[in-house]
């Protein structure tokens, strides 16, 4: 599989993301920077973490009128799988590719530590629902917020894919680092092949770091790619 | 803008004394010119000259084995193996961070990142050690709120991650906080940059961000006492931006990889001035700039203020001939200004030369061929303000020994052990530093093995060819220094900081390769804190001697006094290891019920000089110093760093803040796995429990190995006491106290409380 990973400058996970596809999971991926326009070749995408033109105006928001956005789109909506992380996810949400958008977190401070998160909907990037996987956080806009009928839609049309919960699964507010509504920690769009989340499954995908729970999402991908692949061939 | 009179007044008031203005004048033979005065005066500052403290740093040990770049550059090196080595060096920030503590520690971690990159090295972890002053002093809160927010904003953004670091709360600390920051790259070594201005008729580039007015004079301001106008000298703060360092370090790493540069420099205290001039030094040849051309972002700068701003995010390049148009390439993909301001000379000179009342921020586009035969406006040789500057050895006067007190008659009743351990887990001083480190992004780039808090040191895996995905190295990275200790025996608590940062190395399974140092102390005016100074140097030099630890960089930061108040002497350092094999790194809690638990290290005479337990107790600094026998610490790490490698040991954890009982419960903490022990060593038990002598490690291993272990510290003469067995989740001593582990975590986890009340 090919992937791209995508380059804004102030992008600092870029490297983290591209380490374990090509160096742990020996997939063929590459950098994309921000000033390419074209995402021809790439079987799937990442928007990696950092702090993209510097989180200026606000997280995410710049990368809007960046030259690779029309191509980053345009992937997105012709099906192609998107994984958006942490600054990715921000991205994603001021693209208008999904809903709601990231804040501040609740108690205002950047917080970087372990977070356990339940699949809520198998997909492209997330195994069966029920799975909890222990992930890590790093980030001070992390909490997602939508309105009641935003909410609402993202449930009953099964967009929400992860949610902060505790070692066993149970999702309470305790478990909840960043105040996100209904404990959401990632979300898929309308046609599931974009997903974006907080949490850093590319930095928990290698024994070395002592936790591969990350590896799952990246395994989703893989089996949802060949199957595709071989439903084309 | 009409330029002030020349004369001693003005001298005085750049910090000047009258000698050096004399010196300054029989030298040029001539009145300075007013931009020439700023020149001096700030190359002459404690801050940049070293000028008290230069002839007693020369007695530290420099060289080695593993040294591939001493004191003197941007940054010092140690060798990794395989033509690849760890580039590293702390740097004080600690007067602009009291001033404004979130935009001076965060222009600290930009300072002491740039260091590491103008070598050509990609920062790959940072590390700090802050000081405060009493926790419920009106200031504290705000400082360490603003400092660690300063720190997060900046090394988070830069994609750099935070491994590790040490806090420490003393009274002493309430008018001037100690923001020292490490930072350690990785770069090939036969690729190393230097910052040397060769090549007479090089072009001088200037790249990274524009030239304002802010940090006027922070070198100076920071080599000066505060008085009560402290808030006055906000304008000397510089003020950070991490997204154009972000840029400026992508692009520098392009630029160096592609062979255009002849020397780098980055702009960081005296700013353009230092850079320059430095980059001359080295080379032994002269630089020439042309001011006209410089990129500035306001207007109406004078040449006094485009030599003197202190503008962050910017560096100084010398291209090789025609290699100019590569530099340029790599500045317009990464969006960064770049412009030539100035040639290399072979005058030995610093020359300056800028057109009266220019002002091109208006809009006229420079011409270079105007700009570079505008008018003189510094013309000083290189020497005068490097070499020939003033040095000074200080008079010195050790204090009177009963300035401090041993006396524990007037401290409040004992409580009971369990009480009082509980409260020391509890200290600001001791507990968990979770509220601290969650705020820095430990975990960017993926390779960040121990984490804060789960060892004595963090262990980082390094790809130091990240293209290429290899080759694998693993280095751990430690800071440490206990002033309380260094103040009741300089030599020895200096001795006993170095000692500490290599025995954590040790406890995960390093062995130590360098050390940076950051020497943080009073007025150097003040002859019993020169005594200090002096002193704790003596002390650091015979310990990196004892251990074969050369110091490979480093920084002073005198005159953090307030009021005639000074700090603890607080010579902090940080000692770079490297772990040779994944399987040999040890974290610090148990693993698993049934372990021996041991005490590795002579069990001590009790002694709690300098302890937390005793200054929580009397409320001062205090008790009869400890003291460290370098030769049996020495013992201990050769033995200890072969019981790692062995892959004998389940866990090791030193002994230092808070004494014996304190590091036993944190080996309790991560698992939940208490022990039932017996506490070693005879006499006062308070002294046994709390007593933070060094050169002892708590160990715990598997029954099986124990014999390997007993043949092993015999071979090394080092003492090895089984004391106990892990076991429940209680920590139980017999006859003195048995208490849960959910309680010690509750107390310890409750430390840093304070600072969301």
């Amino acid at each position: 599989m090919r992937v791209g990973v995508i380059q804004y400058p102030g992008s600092n996970a870029d490297y983290d993301a591209l380490h374990v596809l090509r160096d742990v999971l020996r997939w063929d991926a590459r950098y994309v920077f921000h000033k390419e326009q074209s995402l021809a070749g790439c079987d799937a995408v990442v928007v990696p973490g950092g702090f993209s033109y510097g989180d200026y105006l606000r997280p995410g928001a710049i990368a809007r009128v960046s030259p690779i956005t029309a191509a980053l789109i345009e992937f997105a909506q012709s099906g192609g799988p998107v994984l958006g992380i942490c600054n990715g996810f921000q991205i994603l949400t001021e693209l208008g590719l999904l809903p709601g958008a990231l804040t501040r977190n609740r108690h205002l401070r950047f917080e970087c530590r372990d977070v356990f998160v339940r699949c809520e909907q198998a997909g492209v990037f997330t195994p069966s629902a029920g799975t909890v996987l222990r992930l890590p956080i790093a980030h001070a806009d992390g909490r997602f917020v939508v309105d009641e009928r935003g909410l609402s839609e993202l449930e009953d049309r099964g967009q929400i894919a992860l949610r902060y919960c505790d070692a066993q699964g149970g999702v309470r507010d305790v478990d909840n680092p960043n105040g996100s509504v209904s404990n959401i920690a990632g979300i898929y769009n309308e046609a599931k092949n974009v997903l974006g989340l907080m949490p850093h499954p590319e930095r928990a995908s290698e024994a070395l770091v002592g936790n591969e729970d990350g590896r799952v999402m990246f395994a989703a991908l893989a089996a949802a790619w060949s199957a595709s692949s071989e439903g084309a061939s | 803008m009409t330029e002030p009179e020349i004369n001693l007044a003005l001298a005085l008031l750049h910090g000047l004394t009258d000698d050096e203005w004399e010196h300054a004048l029989a030298s040029l033979e001539r009145a300075p010119t007013y931009a020439e005065l700023g020149v001096i005066s700030v190359m002459w500052s404690e801050h940049c000259s070293y000028k008290s403290s230069r002839v007693h740093l020369a007695k530290l040990p420099t060289t080695g084995p593993k040294v591939v770049q001493g004191p003197g550059e941007n940054a010092g090196a140690v060798d990794l193996g395989d033509g690849y080595c760890a580039v590293f060096k702390m740097e004080s920030h600690n007067h602009p961070s009291f001033i404004e503590p979130k935009q001076g520690a965060a222009t600290g971690v930009g300072g002491i990142l740039r260091d590491v990159f103008t070598m050509g090295a990609r920062p790959v972890a940072a590390l700090n050690s802050l000081r405060f002053g009493e926790r419920d002093h009106e200031r504290t809160k705000h400082l360490v709120r603003g400092v660690v927010e300063g720190i997060s904003s900046y090394g988070n953004c830069m994609g750099v991650p935070t491994v590790g670091g040490e806090l420490q709360f003393d009274a002493s600390y309430n008018g001037n906080i100690l923001v020292n920051a490490f930072a350690v790259g990785v770069a090939k070594t036969d690729e190393l940059f230097f910052g040397r201005a060769s090549g007479v008729g090089n072009l001088i580039l200037y790249v990274g961000a524009k030239t304002g007015r802010d940090g006027i004079h922070g070198a100076t301001m920071a080599s000066a006492e505060f008085t009560d106008d402290a808030e006055q000298k906000r304008p000397t703060v510089q003020v950070g931006d991490p997204f154009m360092e972000k840029l400026l370090l992508e692009c520098c790493l392009e630029v160096f990889s592609n062979g255009s540069l002849e020397g780098v420099q980055d702009m960081g205290a005296a700013g353009l001035t230092s850079s320059s001039v430095e980059m001359g030094a080295r080379a032994k040849t002269g630089v020439e700039l042309w001011l006209d051309a410089v990129p500035r972002r306001t207007n109406a700068m004078t040449p006094y203020e485009l030599l003197l701003s202190e503008s962050q995010e910017r560096m100084l390049m010398v291209a090789k001939p025609g290699r100019e148009g590569e530099v340029l390439a790599a500045c317009e993909k990464w969006g960064l200004d770049f412009a030539v301001i100035g040639e290399v000379t072979d005058t030995r000179r610093f020359v300056c030369r800028a057109t009266p009342s220019l002002d091109p921020f208006r809009g006229s586009d420079v011409d270079l061929d105007l700009a570079r035969a505008a008018d003189i406006v510094v013309d000083l040789p290189i020497a005068l303000l490097t070499d020939d500057a003033p040095t000074y050895d200080r008079s010195v006067e050790p204090p009177r020994r009963d300035s401090f007190t041993s006396d524990l008659a007037s401290a409040p009743p004992l409580r009971s052990y369990e009480d009082e351990l509980l409260s020391l887990l509890a200290s600001e001083n001791i507990g968990s530093r979770a509220w601290v480190y969650r705020q820095f992004d430990h975990i960017v780039q993926g390779g960040t093995m121990v984490r804060p808090g789960a060892a004595d040191a963090a262990v980082i895996r390094v790809l130091c060819d990240r293209d290429q995905g290899g080759p694998e190295k693993l280095l751990a990275l430690a800071v440490d220094c206990d002033g309380r200790h260094v103040s009741l025996d300089p030599f020895q608590g200096a001795a006993m900081a170095v000692a500490e940062c290599a025995r954590n190395i040790v406890c995960t399974g390093g062995r130590p390769l360098g050390l940076t140092d950051c020497l943080n102390f009073g007025s150097p005016e003040v002859p019993a804190t020169m005594w200090q100074i002096k002193t704790a140097i003596e002390g650091l030099a015979a310990a990196c001697r004892a251990l074969s630890v050369p110091v490979v960089s480093g920084n002073v930061s005198l005159y953090n006094e307030t009021r005639g108040r000074a700090i603890l002497p607080t010579p902090t350092v940080a000692i770079v290891g490297q772990v040779e094999h994944r399987d040999h790194v040890t974290t610090l809690g148990f693993k698993a019920e049934g372990h021996v638990v041991a005490l590795l290290g002579a069990p001590g005479r009790g002694r709690l000089g300098g302890s937390e337990w005793f200054t929580r107790r009397t409320g001062r600094v205090g008790g009869d110093p400890v003291g460290i026998d370098l030769d049996a610490e020495r013992a201990l790490q050769v033995a200890l760093l072969a019981l790692c490698q062995r892959e004998l040991l389940a866990s090791a954890h030193d002994i230092s803040t808070g004494g014996f009982a304190v590091a036993m419960a944190e080996s309790m903490l991560p698992s939940g796995i208490g022990a039932t022990i017996t506490i070693p060593g005879r006499g006062d038990l308070a002294g046994r429990l709390f007593g933070e002598e060094p050169t002892r490690v708590i160990l715990s291993h598997e029954e099986r190995c124990t014999q390997s272990i007993v043949e092993l510290c015999e071979q090394h003469g080092v003492p090895y006491e089984p004391i106990g067995v892990t076991r429940g989740d209680r920590f139980v001593v017999d006859d003195v106290f048995d208490i849960a582990v959910e309680e010690l975590r509750i107390a310890h986890d409750s430390a840093l409380a304070f600072m969301d009340s």
